[in-house]
């Protein structure tokens, strides 16, 4: 209902627009539903009421520049009721307008929705913090630490993009990662040197994904009962051989050397975006560029388009003579390999040695990501952002101490996940031929 | 994504089908409508080779019932490989390997069986008891450690015959789990109802959680896949988030966990105080029957099977499809909810967060593995619970680590799921099967290049 093409303004480009929405777009002739609006107004409401009016009468305090800076801005005050106030009144006119244009029969922009999500987020955060002990954060460091904690999320939707997008549901994300993850750490420790580690997580996601591919197009199992078990599979595999193998000799196979931070000169010295995108380890940057070419290759390309009408009607593709199954198997595989890149930050970024089930579920919230994004890269990532930034915010609540329970932080990208398959927050539709095995014939 | 996930179904019913056709027969079916239905139900079209009878011999040797035993033998011949590639006698003999190959492969033998006769002695019959009641000690042991995967696993094969993907017995267990401890400690009740209600309780949370999942799928389509497995992490957070709250956390406690259950709200223990195993596990056995009655005997069951077969043909047929996707999901769930209760009432007495165990994620390979019958599952049920009970003997005894299990469970599930690979594997693939799936397809292509 919400991203459309037939947004009052088509000129602008959004990202999410891209998606399979499109098609939804182009059938539905049907009058613009009440749901949109009347999600948004219920949302403007509990803002008002908790974020305005209910909200704490402090000062909350956001730093925005960190010591490494070239020149340092000063942190951000506001007062938490007054900033509650006004974002909630902004919100409830966004709502408004998207009420008012249903009674025009027109849809909701699909700006007016990103719009909606950065300001409830922000008057959320202001009220997070203003009722904090200390209220105090540092802004970037908030931001940074999510993209970090973002980055294998990233490198997983992107992993189910590939895979969607051809037709193969990839419930193994999780088992991609961990695969990753172990096989980068072992392989960098024997070899001492974290490329090759990273070389060979890619190969091991890889390796995952083929069996997920061989299972589910040649022997043509339910994609996704072979997707639960190979996280079981993986899950059992690299446990056994951390107890019996890394744990006996941890010098030997278990303390990989780390990819370290490139910082690019000045660049980096930017306020918040520095960080972000000038601060990162290769795999960092590797994501950037992921992202950049899944959605490329995927919109701009024949290989995409080619990718695309397997993903959504593979009779039609087969009759203009591409190789469904082959396509589909080669996809599988790249996919796995994006996503076992993304394990190998576990080991040999974030952490220096891998434990039993380092990716700790984060597979299953790539999967929610990507559905989230709208099974599009670009979505994808800010999807995988934004649950970057709940799971930052989650561990930094519990440090400034603020009446809502972390737990309950953590469980938001899932209840969002939730509404959003659930179509509250605009309809999220995957590739038509998604799951479904094509048998030639 | 497929509203008919379950090939297996069909091919459990009539086990002498090839499966693996069924399954290609079955995705055809599943393709959205897009192909030409055959005329012909897809089980019965493959029931025999063209070419002559089928000896009974390699019948039994082709069955669905083999492929399933090879399976679980080919997984265990891989797992026991595995074992052995991390064994220090392997290691050590393996540098002499073409001096003397015989040491090697006897070493290779050695820690393969030594991990699985630990196993079994864990999970069946421990020769080492003094009394009878010590040698069998370990298969009660496996007997309580199936009760929930049993009644989870009914959840799970029930929503597979409606044609839905139950991952949520996890968060399922985790709800039941919550309500039935809350019932067990916080209130107190006489003996016998306090013990009811606390079953009630526990049936409830697991069916609300999960009917909740079918009132979203019947009601904005979303699919069941992502809904439960949202679901198993709300609920856990949730259970994280209660569990630090007054109201569930032990007095006096700073670790999450809750006070111990009143005496009168744990299950019975039914073969005395030295063995853990309590009348959940008789609930189990009746779980199953009533599982069996309403699949095969009941309307309800009938019109599950229906939808799950066909959602679209079902609903043409007068069946209410969103009722029965709404209800077989909280059925699942209440099911699931009875192992919840297990836990809480039977196995562990307490409410931590690790309630839930794996129980829910193991649930879907038993019901996969039971081909989503009740007796099968049951019979998966036992069979994993004695891979769960021996594992660790296995690691007192052996060093080997019980994540062993894991990679066996789920190259059976995978193996059972493929029964050309088994086949192959075992060299069984019938040699006049190439031409007669290529004489097969041709014809199906002629009907749909005509259509």
């Amino acid at each position: 209902m919400s991203t459309t093409v037939s947004s009052p303004n088509p000129g602008t480009p959004r990202p999410v627009n891209a998606g399979p929405g499109e098609r939804a777009a182009a059938v539905s002739a049907k009058p613009v539903g009440w749901r949109t609006p009347v999600i948004l107004a219920a949302f403007a409401l509990i803002a008002l009421v908790f974020f305005g009016l209910m909200g704490p009468n402090q000062t909350a305090s956001f730093g925005i520049s960190t010591g490494s800076d070239f020149f340092q801005l000063p942190a951000l005050e506001i007062n938490a009721f007054a900033g509650g106030l006004v974002l909630s009144i902004v919100l409830l006119a966004l709502a408004g307008y998207a009420v008012y244009l249903k009674t025009q029969d027109r849809p909701a922009p699909g700006w007016l929705n990103v719009a909606f999500i950065v300001l409830f987020v922000a008057a959320f955060l202001i009220w997070v913090v203003g009722g904090a002990r200390t209220p105090a954060i540092s802004l970037a460091g908030l931001i940074a630490g999510s993209v970090t904690l973002a980055v294998p999320l990233v490198f997983g939707s992107l992993s189910g993009v590939l895979c969607e997008r051809v037709g193969v549901v990839n419930i193994a994300i999780e088992g991609q990662l961990l695969g990753g993850a172990f096989t980068a750490a072992i392989v960098a420790t024997i070899t001492q040197n974290p490329f090759i580690g990273l070389i060979a997580a890619a190969a091991a996601g890889a390796v995952v994904s083929m069996v997920l591919a061989v299972f589910s197009i040649k022997y043509v199992v339910n994609q996704i009962i072979v997707g639960v078990v190979l996280n079981v599979l993986v899950s059992g595999v690299t446990g056994f051989l951390f107890s019996t193998v890394m744990q006996a000799n941890k010098a030997q196979f278990n303390s990989p050397p780390g990819l370290d931070i490139i910082e690019i000169p000045l660049l980096s010295g930017i306020p918040i975006i520095g960080p972000i995108l000038f601060r990162q380890s290769l795999v960092g940057y590797l994501m950037y560029a992921a992202v950049l070419v899944v959605w490329v290759g995927l919109f701009k390309t024949r290989w995409g388009l080619r990718v695309r009408a397997v993903g959504e009607h593979p009779q039609a593709a087969d009759t203009l003579g591409i190789n469904v199954n082959a396509t589909r198997f080669w996809n599988v595989t790249l996919g796995g390999a994006v996503a076992g890149i993304g394990g190998s930050f576990f080991t040999l970024v974030a952490i220096d040695s891998f434990t039993k089930e380092i990716s700790g579920g984060r597979g299953f919230i790539a999967l929610a990501a990507l559905i989230f994004g709208r099974w599009n890269p670009i979505g994808a990532f800010f999807a995988a952002l934004l649950f970057g930034f709940a799971d930052n915010l989650q561990s930094i609540v519990t440090i400034i101490g603020t009446p809502v329970p972390s737990q309950f932080m953590a469980m938001l990208p899932y209840l969002v996940t939730v509404l959003a398959v659930a179509g509250l927050v605009g309809k999220s539709r995957g590739p038509a031929a998604s799951g479904i095995p094509y048998v030639k014939g | 994504m497929p509203e008919n996930p379950k090939p297996q179904h069909a091919a459990g019913e009539t086990p002498e089908t090839a499966p693996e056709q069924t399954a290609a027969a079955a995705a055809v079916d599943t393709a959205g409508g897009a192909m030409e239905p055959s005329a012909v139900p897809a089980t019965a079209q493959s029931g025999q080779l063209p070419g002559g009878p089928d000896t009974v011999l390699r019948k039994i040797f082709t069955g669905s019932g083999m492929v399933s035993v090879l399976a679980v033998l080919l997984a265990l011949v891989i797992g026991g490989l595995l074992i052995a590639s991390t064994d220090k006698q392997v290691a050590a003999t393996s540098t002499y390997l073409f001096a003397r190959p015989a040491d090697f492969l006897a070493a290779v033998w050695n820690a393969a069986t030594r991990s699985y006769i630990a196993l079994f002695q864990g999970s069946v019959f421990n020769p080492r008891g003094n009394t009878a009641a010590a040698q069998f000690a370990p298969f009660t042991e496996t007997l309580t450690i199936a009760t929930p995967l049993i009644t989870a696993g009914l959840g799970v094969a029930l929503a597979f015959r409606a044609g839905l993907f139950n991952i949520g017995a996890q968060g399922q267990i985790i709800m039941a789990g919550i309500l039935a401890a809350w019932v067990g400690f916080a209130l107190d009740l006489p003996l016998g109802l306090h013990l009811l209600l606390v079953l009630v309780a526990g049936i409830i949370g697991g069916a609300v959680w999960g009917g909740l999942v079918g009132l979203l799928k019947a009601r904005t389509g979303a699919h069941e896949v992502i809904l439960t497995i949202m679901f198993n992490y709300i609920a856990l957070y949730f259970l994280r988030y209660l569990l630090n709250t007054p109201a569930f956390q032990r007095p006096g406690e700073t670790n999450p966990i809750s006070p111990i259950l009143e005496a009168s709200a744990v299950y019975p223990q039914i073969l005395g105080g030295q063995f853990r195993l309590h009348l959940g596990f008789v609930l189990a056995i009746a779980a199953t029957v009533l599982v069996w009655w309403l699949l095969n005997r009941s309307t309800v069951g009938f019109e599950f099977r229906a939808v799950g077969a066909n959602p679209k043909a079902a609903q043409t047929a007068g069946i209410n499809v969103s009722r029965a996707t709404i209800l077989v999901m909280a059925i699942a769930g209440g099911l699931a909810g009875l192992s919840g209760v297990a836990q809480v009432a039977g196995t562990e007495k307490v409410l931590t967060d690790g309630v839930a165990a794996t129980y829910g994620f193991d649930a879907i390979t038993v019901a996969l593995l039971g081909r989503s019958t009740p007796w099968g599952t049951f019979a998966a049920g036992l069979l994993f619970g004695a891979f769960r009970a021996g594992a660790v003997q296995m690691q007192i005894q052996t060093g080997t680590p019980i994540d062993i299990v894991l990679v066996v469970q789920s190259l059976i599930v995978l193996f059972i799921a493929a029964p050309p690979l088994v086949r192959a594997v075992f060299g069984l693939n019938p040699r006049r099967k190439k031409p007669a799936r290529a004489a097969k397809s041709r014809r199906a292509a002629t009907t749909g290049g005509a259509a």
